[in-house]
């Protein structure tokens, strides 16, 4: 086994009992902060895959904005931290089977996609990463159309949050 | 390769050698020189930051017309390692109902979201932790933690005002973000790079506080509000909120905080010093001649960062303690309403002209580029003159140019 896999193993781990931890632990920050180790995890795995540009917005934009909204969101409601209700219902056993069920199509998928047991070769040490995924969002022959597609939705996302913020004044 | 042109280098392969020598495994020894490699620098920083709790206190004095602390050691040099030892004896106190492994974590997570920077910071052009292709974005991602640690102190430490600092906190860091992530692209569009070496590089020949000075004093204020420092220190407002996050934290654990916090504007002094003066380079072509060859020495490039970083960390010294801190909403205002389209407009007119200009001869293209900024400072200031005196006509309150003429008549 080599440093990378037990790398990989461990932060899987980590990544997947903080996700387990997310869903358990009864205090509601706990579990945003549960949340928080989790999205890091999984910023440490991009960057053992090299993808140095996707670890980091992972963390600007996961960790920087998205879990500290939710904490603010918590910290509001802070009465009503502690849950103290039941943490199954009585049907539980059907997303446990749907979950299983997802679980074994994936890996029967990607086990079908050819050449997936090969070890990825090394990146070529002159290739900045950061310049080709650039080139690639803006060229028309890979992703320029769901790239402007996207930022007309998130455009439109923010036009309608300054509509809504500011309806009720005539 | 010499100690004197490449000495971390140097030191690594001596180290390499007298491991493999005593039978290690190479990969072993590679992993034990990384260790060590950062050990020294995170110690380089804290040492540094001892130094800065002395010059903080010595400059504030300067400030307020006062002498500082000047009775143990030659002009109060000793005076932070007795602070150190102050901290660390005090009793540590555990507020009750507070959420214990969170408060403790958080001034952890705070020092180490400042000292995670100094991972990219070059201090010279061989001395630096590592060069990121995603450096700039790596800054906004420290800071992002930086954020957590604060909501983490404030949350849990059961504490009215702690809370209120933490929200305070957050509204602040969440606007400044977005002025200061668009002003970092400018120094990525005219170093074609987000590496901070290669930004620092890119200006050897002309410094982008030059290209761009809007740039420099957006990301300035904009900095001082990441810092969380007056006039935006709304987080730790002591007349309102007596402490704000930290109220509860006492010794060293408060002390985490404090290292942490100057650390930090010493830190975004250097990257201030690396995005807009040229780093440990940026001599304007000085260094090629032969007369002037002793600028490359990696030590005398890192005098060169230190000097350039303590400018920066002293001018967000001088705002800090000039400028009353303001209030919330109009620190909002100040933000969503001028920062942000203003660093825009800074934004689309740098990408424009760099393009354009790039085809004129050097001179041209630096006028250019510094003459348009000017152009949009002026209309800034314009713009905002007319809206004031519209506001103030509305509000009934007397223009004061057009009262002194009336008294004059």
């Amino acid at each position: 086994m080599t440093a990378e896999q037990i790398i990989f193993l461990l932060t899987g781990a980590l990544v997947l009992g903080a996700a387990l931890m997310v869903v358990t632990v009864r205090n509601l920050l706990h579990a945003a902060l549960w949340l928080v180790v989790s999205l890091f995890g999984v910023a440490v795995l991009y960057a053992i895959l090299q993808a140095n540009f996707l670890a980091v917005v992972q963390v600007v934009v996961y960790i920087g904005a998205i879990a500290i909204l939710f904490i603010f969101a918590v910290m509001l409601t802070r009465r009503e931290a502690m849950e103290k209700g039941r943490q199954t219902r009585n049907n539980w056993w059907i997303p446990v089977l749907l979950g299983l069920f997802i679980l074994t199509g994936l890996v029967v998928l990607i086990l079908s996609v050819p050449g997936v047991e090969r070890t990825a070769t090394a990146l070529p040490s002159g290739l900045d990463t950061v310049q080709a995924l650039g080139m690639a969002l803006v060229s028309p022959d890979a992703y320029v159309l769901p790239f402007e597609v996207a930022s007309v939705l998130m455009l439109a996302a923010l036009v309608g949050a300054v509509y809504v913020a500011t309806a009720d004044k005539k | 390769m010499t100690f004197w042109n490449n000495p971390i280098n140097f030191i690594g392969y001596w180290l390499n050698g007298v491991l493999t020598g005593w039978h290690l495994p190479a990969v072993l020894a590679t992993l034990l020189i990384y260790v060590i490699g950062i050990i020294v620098m995170i110690l380089f920083a804290m040492t540094l930051d001892i130094g800065l709790v002395w010059v903080e206190r010595k400059v504030v004095a300067r400030f307020q017309d006062r002498l500082g602390p000047n009775r143990i050691g030659p002009f109060g040099l000793i005076q932070p390692v007795a602070d150190i030892i102050k901290m660390v004896i005090k009793e540590d106190i555990t507020p009750d109902g507070a959420d214990k492994i969170v408060y403790n974590i958080a001034p952890v997570l705070a020092a180490t979201s400042v000292i995670v920077l100094w991972a990219i910071l070059p201090l010279a052009s061989t001395i630096y932790g590592v060069d990121l292709n995603v450096g700039l974005l790596f800054i906004v991602a420290a800071g992002a933690l930086g954020t957590l640690a604060i909501i983490m102190a404030g949350w849990s430490s059961n504490n009215k005002y702690a809370l209120l600092g933490a929200f305070r906190m957050v509204s602040n860091m969440i606007s400044y973000e977005i002025p200061m992530v668009i002003i970092l692209l400018i120094p990525t569009i005219l170093a074609d790079t987000m590496s901070v070496r290669g930004i620092t590089q890119a200006q050897s020949g002309m410094w982008f506080a030059i290209l761009s000075p809007l740039a420099l004093l957006i990301f300035l204020i904009s900095a001082i509000a990441e810092l969380g420092r007056s006039p935006f220190d709304l987080n730790e407002a002591e007349s309102e909120i007596v402490a704000g996050f930290h109220i509860e934290y006492t010794g060293m654990k408060f002390g985490w905080f404090y290292a942490g916090e100057l650390l930090h504007a010493f830190t975004f002094g250097g990257f201030i010093a690396i995005l807009f003066f040229g780093g440990y380079g940026g001599f304007f072509g000085l260094e090629k001649l032969a007369a002037f060859a002793w600028l490359n020495i990696p030590f005398v490039q890192a005098l060169v960062f230190i000097a350039k970083a303590m400018f920066g960390y002293w001018v967000i010294m001088w705002v800090k303690y000039s400028v009353p801190r303001i209030r919330i909403d109009h620190m909002l205002a100040f933000n969503w309403k001028f920062l942000v389209p203003l660093s825009l407009v800074v934004l689309v007119n740098t990408a424009l002209l760099n393009k354009i200009l790039i085809v004129l001869p050097n001179w041209l293209y630096v006028l250019g580029m510094f003459g348009s900024n000017i152009v949009i400072g002026y209309v800034t200031v314009e713009i905002l003159r007319a809206y004031g005196r519209k506001q103030r006509k509305a509000e009934q309150i007397p223009d004061p140019q057009a009262h002194t003429q009336e008294q004059a008549v």
